[in-house]
């Protein structure tokens, strides 16, 4: 009897270890997919282009070199890109906080009159819109195709960090206070300004990450509305090179036996450099979001909590 | 009589005095209402020109009705079907993945150690870090058929070498895959915090019953995060009206385009590249449709089934 019940124990035991060993195996090669990708980015990156494009450099960089950023930057639209992608995410992200908050404060008032109304106004256009070319019309009519405001205005209100934010307003922000500044005399938008947006930075700050990143990583709205090469976003750039650039080594092959084999080397080089290039980019893209993550995650995580309230 | 006279200047009077509070409230709301209506609600309107012969030149009020001319045409079309196909595909078997994350929760779930569970949580965001066009160059560039990555993996597991992005039947899952290693960690976050709020007396009980771990997975840990479950499915439907069209145009490529070219990303090749505006507006609309049909019978079925719903 004794016996049985020590052997069912040690059983148990064994098939917790086994279960927990897949438990940590699982997690291990979830967080693995995850991370080396980019580390696979910036090795590349930074290693010889035809220890690359040979497939030799897998877990460690090979022959350092910084050849491909430093042709990355010679690029001219690379650094337009950047300095245009900065322009459109601070104007951007301001107009949205200026359009999304005020509406956000209005709307967590539910004694406003016609409260349910206005709200289920905002509401609607989270499940239909226009669509594609009804908006590009608009746009065009609007004259504001190809200037640099189109990817400011577009995209101004975000139903969803709306919700966020009147969610907070609600429920973060004690009714006393506000009461308390009225018996003071203060006015309805005095206190909105004096009370609600100081004890809601928290969530403005959310908010404003949020715009932010869209407008750092968004390249639809430029490809659509932006044809002069000034003015277009770093995404843009990126995809046009990434993306659409055809692979110069293709060009090499095509061309045929009569060329030296001097030349030939150059050009394979070339063609060789042209893939470590694209991580060199990728990586250039990516370093500013990657650099600000580990501080701003935990900001990013209470945006999709606050989210979650509004059941 | 009089009394509902008495009644109704009450209550005029109370609308008044509401009235006198709202105002200020309204002009907060001004921004954003106005700009709702010019950037959502305008566009709604433009929607018009579905059923229109819609020339630039001539302006949408002065366009020539046409009826349902456009959808017919849309009706005829031979690849109609193709392209409802593709995109009933690729939504379906993105949705298949929808357990992912909440199987990645569960397992985070039973690591004990905290230091270790934060990290692995940390580390799986950061796909959700990087820019569409980033995250699609990154895949072009590991699904490349002479040193791949990706493909050299499965190389590596017997699959003879091949350019599998061209391949259309490998497309839906590439494109998936794609969306899931981007999205798992970021969407385990709601299931995760459900999972801290599971009463660990529960557990412990369960236990003393001679549960093992993998049923009190099953019938304590799920059954309480099942609410959320079901929320974010709907949610997730509502989302998919959306199909991520951009990444998908980014993929796309001359040799799979019979698999990757769905309802969206054929409204922008049809109106904004060949530019039948009124044509593409109407395919645009009628994917709306069918999206939103789709949502709402989901909707109804779920709240039957499990008395959750969205709306």
């Amino acid at each position: 009897m004794a016996q049985t019940v020590i052997k069912r124990r040690k059983e148990i035991h064994l098939g917790e270890k086994t279960f927990m060993f897949f438990i940590y195996a699982g997690l291990f090669l979830a967080a693995f997919i995850c991370v080396y990708p980019i580390w696979f980015t910036i090795i590349s990156s930074i290693s010889d282009a035809t220890a690359v494009y040979n497939g030799d450099v897998r877990w460690v960089p090979s022959m350092m070199t910084i050849e491909a950023y430093q042709k990355v930057f010679q690029n001219k639209d690379v650094w337009m890109g950047y300095v245009n992608t900065i322009f459109y995410t601070v104007l951007g992200t301001i107009f949205n906080l200026l359009l999304t908050i005020p509406s956000a404060y209005a709307l967590s008032k539910k004694r406003m009159l016609g409260h349910g109304f206005l709200t289920t106004l905002y509401i609607i256009p989270m499940y239909v819109g226009g669509g594609l070319i009804p908006t590009y019309i608009l746009m065009k009519n609007l004259n504001l195709l190809d200037t640099r405001w189109i990817l400011v205005v577009s995209g101004g209100l975000s139903i969803y960090n709306m919700i966020v934010t009147r969610t907070y307003f609600q429920t973060s922000v004690p009714e006393s206070l506000y009461e308390a500044a009225r018996i003071d005399g203060s006015s309805e938008i005095g206190i909105f300004v004096r009370i609600a947006i100081p004890l809601s930075m928290p969530v403005i700050a959310v908010i404003a990450l949020y715009y932010a990143s869209g407008h750092w990583n968004s390249y639809f709205n430029a490809m659509i509305y932006l044809t002069d090469n000034n003015l277009k976003p770093l995404q843009l750039v990126l995809q046009r090179i990434l993306i659409y650039s055809q692979s110069a080594y293709d060009q090499v092959s095509a061309s045929g036996a009569d060329v030296d084999a001097e030349y030939m080397n150059e050009l394979l080089h070339q063609a060789h450099l042209a893939v470590t290039m694209k991580y060199a980019l990728v990586f250039i893209a990516s370093a500013p979001m990657l650099a600000i993550y580990p501080f701003v995650q935990k900001y990013f995580v209470k945006g999709v909590m606050i989210g979650s309230v509004k059941g | 009589m009089v009394d509902g006279k008495a009644h109704a200047v009450k209550r005029k009077g109370r609308t008044l005095k509401r009235l006198e509070e709202s105002w200020q409230w309204y002009i907060l709301l001004l921004p954003g209402l106005v700009y709702l209506i010019i950037f959502n609600y305008l566009p709604m309107g433009g929607v018009l020109i579905a059923f229109k012969n819609f020339r630039p030149s001539t302006g949408i009020f002065d366009s020539v009705w046409t009826g349902f001319q456009n959808f017919q045409r849309f009706f005829e079309f031979p690849d109609m079907l193709k392209l409802i196909g593709n995109t009933l595909s690729i939504t379906l078997l993105n949705l298949a993945m929808f357990p992912i994350p909440i199987i990645f929760a569960l397992m985070l779930n039973e690591v004990r150690n905290a230091k270790i569970k934060k990290s692995v949580q940390m580390v799986t965001y950061i796909p959700h870090f990087l820019s569409e066009v980033v995250v699609c160059s990154l895949v072009i560039l590991f699904l490349e058929k002479d040193n791949g990555v990706i493909t050299d993996v499965l190389t590596f597991f017997g699959m003879p070498r091949q350019n599998l992005l061209g391949s259309p039947e490998a497309f839906p899952w590439i494109y998936s895959l794609m969306c899931e290693w981007q999205g798992f960690g970021w969407s385990a976050i709601l299931y995760i915090s459900a999972l801290s709020g599971v009463p660990q007396e529960n557990v412990e009980a369960a236990k003393i019953d001679g549960a093992n771990r993998l049923q009190v997975i099953r019938h304590i840990n799920i059954p309480s995060i099942m609410p959320t479950i079901v929320i974010t499915f709907i949610l997730k439907l509502g989302g998919l009206m959306n199909l991520g069209y951009t990444k998908i145009y980014l993929l796309q490529n001359s040799l799979n385009l019979p698999a990757s070219r769905v309802l969206s990303t054929y409204v922008y090749e049809i109106g904004l590249i060949s530019q039948q505006y009124s044509y593409s507006t109407a395919i645009g609309l009628f994917n709306t449709i069918v999206n939103v049909m789709i949502v709402l019978s989901a909707n109804y079925v779920i709240k039957k089934v499990s008395d959750v719903g969205l709306f």
